[in-house]
């Protein structure tokens, strides 16, 4: 794990500020019309930074929307996860998901779809093998506050706890599902006391504080490792953008609502720190940004430059084997244009 | 060689496949101590332990969605869904999920599992005990589909899905599973996927069938064989990917079609069964293919022998198919 010296905390503040730009560019691409959606993280850049940092390279993740990026915190690189936005040659995936559905077998981050709360019940199977074969895995299993509605999230978490499997639940409370309000999600007073009553330890903690949340995930990622069994830890933030780029948020809240937030930006925050203990100032901050501006333009040029996968792709990795039906169907698909 | 019913031959092919290979885990409800309701998985937890043979908290979409997370982790996790008629609460995680990771993640992360589960009725089940419903799951790309039909089959069948690396959904019909009986060798076999099997020739009308409605497709046969009409019965085993290259050698050689089925008629298996024929000999037919099926109802409870495909109502379809 990172340590928290002035040097680590400048290394947080470094990944936070390089997905923030990320986002802010695709965004933008989005609106001219060279992607076809995004999902940023904006204001909730901590989570994923501080899981990153937190869990090893051989542990899982089961990400949702707002944890793809923690795969650039592992080590993934810029120009491959930009394929996967454009969908093209390049992308590990072969160009079969939406962007921002990004996954990585080289950083142990597993694919996942958009379906809510599904993949809950993989991080929990995916722990539990891991504990079977004695391995020291430890799965991040990750979550909004809408999919704790899910059939699948009860699911998971007591399987997860009957069967105390190695796995930390972390639940992104941003307070709105698309346009749903957190109070719609449940008439509970936290989400974190919805784990208590599948007796599973749990805690709710402040999700813009990368710091703390580095600290909260590494000691329920160390439990999970000693074999005390799961944890649920709810992060309380706020989704500063839209839900996606097909989203106007203000058909449902307050610009104040999210004025008041937008005081409270992990990365600001983290900023303040760091400039009252000398170890940044705007200049330095100026050079970190045009340094992560260069590398993002560097990548996009390369990344965008890529053709489409070919189109024999279309029939491959519906089975291992390519059956007689898809055979047929393929040349078919040949036999036209 | 020993004679078996299909709930013992199933349990062997469980047993030797646990035995050959650690990563096999069974896991459902009331698999471990109960050894299933049908007892299919008697005794695996005495010889494995209740670490491979886990009975699970109630919850079809939890065992299903635990099940996909272990195999993602190189385990090969066979499932048991007490009844094909639960099976629903897990079906977005056997459609969206355990179907489509090879594929969504461009071949990086392959969710190989065995979902079993007691099809079909004629054993006074009611709706919530007796559906087939094969037809929901072989619409699904990603999934193969198998049907045994006898105790040999079964044991083949099923260690062939084992091994397989794609996911198979492995039905298995509750209203044969003590009444097929049949020779089962010790050693392991495999029936390869994708292989029907004639398994009465004749040259007038082939009929296709598989599961506990072969029995009723058999006997159906032999009275029209006193009749003079001699049909064709193929066990097709592996619904999907079916073995497309036996039923057409099979119809270009007698000219007519019946297919027999217990799920519901309309969308049912059947109707893609009579196109891929159509398609492929057009030329050949001689008469309309027919559909001989469950109707399109709920599955009746007091008149489930009204509503089943038995050998009464496949005889004057067969007779009709063979004279037109």
């Amino acid at each position: 794990m990172i340590e928290l010296t002035l040097s680590g905390q400048l290394e947080l503040y470094r990944a936070l500020r390089r997905i923030r730009i990320l986002d802010e560019r695709m965004q933008a691409l989005q609106r001219q019309g060279r992607i076809g959606f995004y999902g940023t993280c904006t204001g909730q850049e901590a989570v994923p930074v501080a899981l990153g940092f937190a869990l090893r390279p051989s542990d899982w993740v089961f990400p949702a929307l707002r944890e793809s990026s923690l795969m650039l915190v592992r080590g993934f690189p810029l120009e491959t996860y930009l394929a996967q936005v454009f969908g093209n040659e390049r992308d590990v995936l072969k160009g079969r998901q939406m962007p921002s559905h990004m996954s990585g077998r080289a950083v142990n981050v597993v694919s996942w779809s958009s379906c809510i709360g599904t993949q809950l019940t993989h991080a929990v199977g995916a722990a539990w093998a891991a504990k079977m074969r004695g391995d020291a895995m430890v799965s991040a299993a990750c979550l909004g506050d809408g999919a704790t509605s899910s059939a699948d999230f009860h699911a998971a978490l007591n399987f997860a706890q009957v069967f105390r499997v190695p796995c930390v639940f972390v639940c992104q409370n941003n307070q709105w599902a698309i346009s749903t309000p957190a109070s719609r999600q449940s008439n509970t007073r936290t989400f974190a006391e919805r784990a208590q009553a599948y007796a599973m330890p749990a805690e709710r903690v402040d999700g813009n504080d990368v710091c703390g949340l580095l600290m909260t995930f590494s000691s329920a990622i160390e439990r999970a490792r000693q074999g005390q069994g799961p944890t649920f830890i709810e992060c309380v933030t706020y989704r500063l953008g839209p839900h996606s780029t097909s989203d106007d948020p203000t058909l449902y809240r307050t610009e104040a609502e999210v004025a008041e937030w937008r005081m409270r930006d992990p990365i600001a925050r983290l900023a303040r720190e760091l400039e009252a203990s000398g170890a940044l100032d705007p200049v330095l901050a100026q050079a970190i940004d045009q340094a992560l501006q260069a590398e993002l333009e560097a990548a996009l040029t390369c990344a965008e430059a890529a053709p489409p996968p070919p189109r024999s792709s279309l029939f491959d990795d519906v089975y291992a084997a390519l059956p007689a039906h898809l055979l047929e169907q393929r040349r078919e698909l040949f036999s036209t244009r | 060689m020993p004679q078996m019913n299909m709930v013992q031959a199933v349990n062997e092919a469980l047993r030797s496949a646990m035995r050959r290979d650690k990563r096999v885990v069974v896991l459902g409800e009331d698999v471990g101590k109960v050894g299933g309701v049908f007892r299919v998985t008697a005794g695996l937890s005495e010889e494995f332990g209740e670490e491979r043979v886990i009975d699970t908290p109630l919850s079809e979409n939890g065992i299903v969605g635990c099940a996909v997370g272990m195999a993602l982790y190189g385990m090969v996790p066979v499932v048991e869904i007490q009844f094909s008629d639960f099976i629903w609460p897990a079906y977005d995680q056997i459609v969206n999920e355990l179907a489509k990771y090879r594929y969504r993640s461009g071949g990086e992360y392959p969710a190989k599992l065995v979902i079993r589960t007691p099809v079909g009725g004629g054993i006074k089940g009611g709706h919530y005990h007796s559906q087939h419903p094969e037809a929901a799951f072989i619409h699904v790309a990603g999934l193969k589909v198998v049907c045994p039909s006898n105790p040999y089959d079964a044991k083949g069948l099923l260690l062939a899905s084992i091994q397989d690396p794609d996911p198979v959904l492995f039905f298995e019909p509750k209203r044969v599973y003590r009444a097929a009986k049949g020779e089962v060798p010790e050693h392991d076999y495999l029936v390869p996927l994708e292989s029907a099997k004639v398994v009465r020739p004749g040259r007038h009308v082939t009929v296709l069938a598989y599961g506990a409605m072969l029995y009723e497709a058999l006997d159906a046969a032999a009275k029209a064989a006193e009749k003079g009409v001699e049909a064709e019965v193929l066990d097709l085993r592996t619904l999907w990917p079916v073995d497309i290259a036996a039923i057409v050698t099979s119809v270009k050689h007698t000219g007519r079609l019946v297919v027999v089925h217990e799920a519901p008629r309309t969308c049912g298996f059947g109707a893609e069964l009579v196109s891929l024929v159509v398609e492929r000999c057009f030329y050949h037919l001689e008469a309309p293919p027919v559909r001989v099926t469950g109707f399109d109802t709920p599955f009746p409870y007091t008149l489930e022998m009204e509503y089943m495909p038995l050998s009464h109502r496949i005889l004057p379809a067969l007779l009709d198919c063979a004279k037109s």
